[in-house]
C-alpha cells in the first residue's frame, strides 16, 4: 500500500503535465481538426514539410501528417491518382499539369560565391560554363588576377546542384570540379579558405555567413544581385519555387495545412532550412 | 561453481550476440545492394568510365584506392609517433610528465571527428592551398586522419609495453645493456603483438572514419595521381550522396558500403592469419 502511494505521488506531477497540453491547445483552436494527411514528393521540400508538420501536429493533436519522399514527379502522380492528399514539387508546374494547383510555400535560390578578395565583379553565362567545364582555368582570363581557379562542385543528387545544372544547362559528367562538397556550409568554408575558388550555394546560407564575417562574396547573375529579397520577389534567375500541389478541391484539413505552411508562423522553419519564405500576397496566389 | 556456470552462459550469449550483429550487418548490406548487383553485375563497378550514378556510370575503383591510400597513410604517420610516445612514457619521461602525457593522449582520443575535420578545413587546408589547388586533397585528409588514429596506437602500445615482465628488463640491465638497447632489443620485440593489434585497430578506425575525410579529401572521384590530388573514400561517398539518393542510386551506394566491408574483412583476415602463423 505504501509503495503504491509512493508510485502515485511520483507519477502525479507527470500526469498533471500530460493533462495540461491538450487543454491549452483546444483553447487556441476552438474547432478541432482531426484526420490524416499524406504528403509525397520532392526530397527538397520533404524536410521542410516534416518540420512544419510537426508543429502543425502539436497545435492539432488529432491530426497525423505523414510525409513521404520520392521526387517531385511522384508527388504530382500521387496527387492525380488520389494516393496522396498533397504533393510536394520543387519546381513550377509544367504546361501539361494545369489540372493541378500549386501553392508556393517557399523559394530556393542558388548564388555563385567567390573569395572576398577576388576582383571579378560578375561572370557571364558563357564564362561560368567554361569555368565549370574546365575550359577556363585562370581568373585572368575573365578579367581577374593571375590565379588558378578552384572549381567547387556539389555531390550528385544535391538540390542546389540540380538548380545550378539546370540554369546553365550543363550535363553533370562534363563538369570538371577540383573539390566536391556536400553541405552548403562545407562549400562556404572551402571557398573562404581558398583565394581562387568559385562555388555555388543556397543564397540564404551565404547571406548568413557573410553577415557573420566569413570572407566570401555573392556574384550577381545577369545584373541581378544575389540576395534573398530578389529570390523572394522572383527576379533572381537561378531559383525555383517550392510548391505544395493539390488537385480539384482539397479537403478542409489539406487547405488548413497549406495555409499554415504559407503563414508567417512557419517562417523561422523555412529560414532554418535556408529557403526563402513567401512574403507578398502575389506569391501566395501563385 | 554455480556462479561459474551462469557466467559461462552470460558470456556465451553476449559473444553470440556480438557475432550475430556483424552477420546481420552483412546480410543487410547484401539485401540492400542486391537490386544493383543483379541489374549491373559485379564487374561494372570496376570497369565503368567514371562514377556518375545518375548518368549510369558506377566505377568504384578510384574510391577503393583513395580509401586505402588515406588509411594506410594515416597509419604510416600514426604508428611511429604512437610507438615513440608509448616508449617515451614508459622509459624516458619523468613520472609526473608521463602521467600528464598519458592524459593528453587520452584527451586527443576523445576529440570528435567533426572537430578534427573543421580544424583541418579552416586551418590546415588553407596552408596546404598555398602549394596550389584548394588544399582539400588526400594529403590533408591523411595528415588529419593520422592525428585521429594516433591515440589508438599510442595507448595500446603503452599498455603492451607496460605489461612486459619486469624480470626481462632487469635481466637485460644486469647484462649491461643500455636503455636504448633494452628498448630496441627487448621492449619492442616483446610487445610486438600488442603494438600490432594497436596498429590494426588504428587502420580499421582510419578505414571507417567518414566526416573528417569528407571535409578534407576534396571528394573528386578520379584515380589519384599524387598525394596532392583530391580523392573520395567509400564512406565519404555514402555520406555525400545517401541523403539525396532514391531507389537505384541508393542501392549502388550500398554496394559501395559492401565494398568497404569486404576491404576491412580482407585486411583483418590477412593480418589475423599472419599473426596466427607467427604465434
Amino acid at each position: 500500500m505504501k509503495s503504491h502511494l509512493l508510485a502515485l505521488s511520483l507519477l502525479l506531477p507527470f500526469m498533471a503535465f500530460a493533462g495540461c497540453t491538450p487543454v491549452s491547445s483546444t483553447k487556441r483552436n476552438p474547432i478541432e481538426l482531426s484526420g490524416q494527411l499524406v504528403l509525397t514528393g520532392s526530397s527538397t521540400v520533404a524536410p521542410l514539410a516534416t518540420e512544419i508538420a510537426k508543429r502543425f501536429e502539436q497545435q492539432h493533436p488529432q491530426v497525423r501528417v505523414d510525409v513521404q519522399t520520392g521526387g517531385s514527379g511522384k508527388g504530382i502522380a500521387d496527387v492525380r491518382l488520389g494516393v496522396a492528399d498533397i504533393g510536394m514539387a520543387s519546381r513550377p508546374l509544367a504546361s501539361d499539369e494545369t489540372d493541378l494547383t500549386a501553392h508556393r510555400i517557399a523559394a530556393d535560390g542558388v548564388g555563385l560565391i567567390v573569395h572576398a578578395s577576388n576582383s571579378v565583379d560578375e561572370l557571364s553565362q558563357e564564362q561560368v560554363i567554361a569555368i565549370y567545364t574546365d575550359k577556363i582555368n585562370n581568373w585572368k582570363e575573365v578579367g581577374g588576377d593571375d590565379k588558378e581557379i578552384s572549381v567547387v562542385h556539389k555531390a550528385e543528387g544535391r538540390a542546389t546542384l540540380e538548380v545550378f545544372l539546370k540554369h546553365y544547362e550543363i550535363d553533370n559528367p562534363s563538369v570538371k570540379g577540383d573539390v566536391i562538397v556536400g553541405e552548403n556550409e562545407h562549400a562556404v568554408k572551402t571557398v573562404a579558405g581558398t583565394k581562387g575558388a568559385i562555388g555555388y550555394v543556397s543564397i540564404g546560407t551565404a547571406e548568413a555567413d557573410i553577415e557573420s564575417g566569413v570572407p566570401i562574396r555573392l556574384l550577381p547573375l545577369n545584373g541581378v544581385a544575389a540576395n534573398t529579397a530578389n529570390v523572394a520577389s522572383g527576379v533572381f534567375p537561378m531559383s525555383r519555387p517550392l510548391n505544395l500541389v493539390t488537385s480539384g478541391s482539397p479537403t478542409e484539413l489539406a487547405s488548413r495545412f497549406i495555409q499554415f505552411c504559407q503563414s508567417a508562423e512557419v517562417h523561422d522553419l523555412v529560414k532554418s532550412q535556408y529557403f526563402v519564405p513567401v512574403t507578398s500576397e502575389s506569391d501566395i496566389a501563385k | 561453481m554455480r556462479s561459474d556456470r551462469s557466467l559461462t552462459i552470460v558470456t556465451r550469449a553476449l559473444a553470440a550476440i556480438s557475432a550475430a550483429i556483424v552477420l546481420l550487418i552483412i546480410v543487410f548490406l547484401l539485401r540492400e545492394s542486391t537490386p544493383a548487383l543483379r541489374q549491373l553485375g559485379f564487374s561494372r563497378f570496376f570497369t565503368d568510365a567514371s562514377w556518375h550514378p545518375l548518368s549510369d556510370q558506377f566505377n568504384l575503383t578510384p574510391m577503393i584506392v583513395a580509401t586505402l591510400v588515406t588509411s594506410v597513410g594515416a597509419v604510416a604517420i600514426a604508428a611511429p609517433l604512437g610507438i615513440a610516445s608509448a616508449v617515451f612514457v614508459n622509459y624516458y619521461a619523468p613520472r609526473p610528465l608521463a602521467g600528464m602525457h598519458r592524459r593528453l593522449i587520452e584527451l586527443l582520443a576523445g576529440i570528435p571527428s567533426v572537430v578534427f575535420g573543421l580544424w583541418g578545413l579552416v586551418v590546415l587546408a588553407p596552408i596546404i592551398a598555398t602549394f596550389g589547388g584548394s588544399g582539400q586533397n588526400l594529403f590533408t585528409a591523411t595528415v588529419v586522419l593520422g592525428l585521429m588514429v594516433l591515440p589508438t596506437v599510442a595507448l595500446l602500445s603503452d599498455t603492451a609495453i607496460a605489461a612486459l615482465p619486469e624480470e626481462w628488463i632487469q635481466g637485460a640491465a644486469a647484462l649491461g645493456m643500455g636503455r636504448s638497447a633494452i628498448v630496441g632489443w627487448i621492449v619492442l620485440p616483446g610487445a610486438r603483438r600488442g603494438i600490432c593489434s594497436g596498429i590494426i585497430l588504428a587502420l580499421t578506425r582510419a578505414l571507417g572514419e567518414t566526416m573528417a575525410v569528407l571535409m578534407l579529401a576534396g571528394n573528386i572521384v578520379e584515380m589519384p595521381s599524387s598525394l596532392l590530388s583530391p580523392g573520395r573514400t567509400l564512406n565519404a561517398n555514402i555520406a555525400l550522396e545517401l541523403g539525396y539518393a532514391s531507389a537505384g542510386h541508393r542501392s549502388v551506394l550500398f554496394v559501395s558500403g559492401l565494398m568497404l566491408m569486404l576491404l576491412v574483412s580482407m585486411i583483418v583476415l590477412f593480418v589475423s592469419r599472419r599473426e596466427g602463423n607467427q604465434a
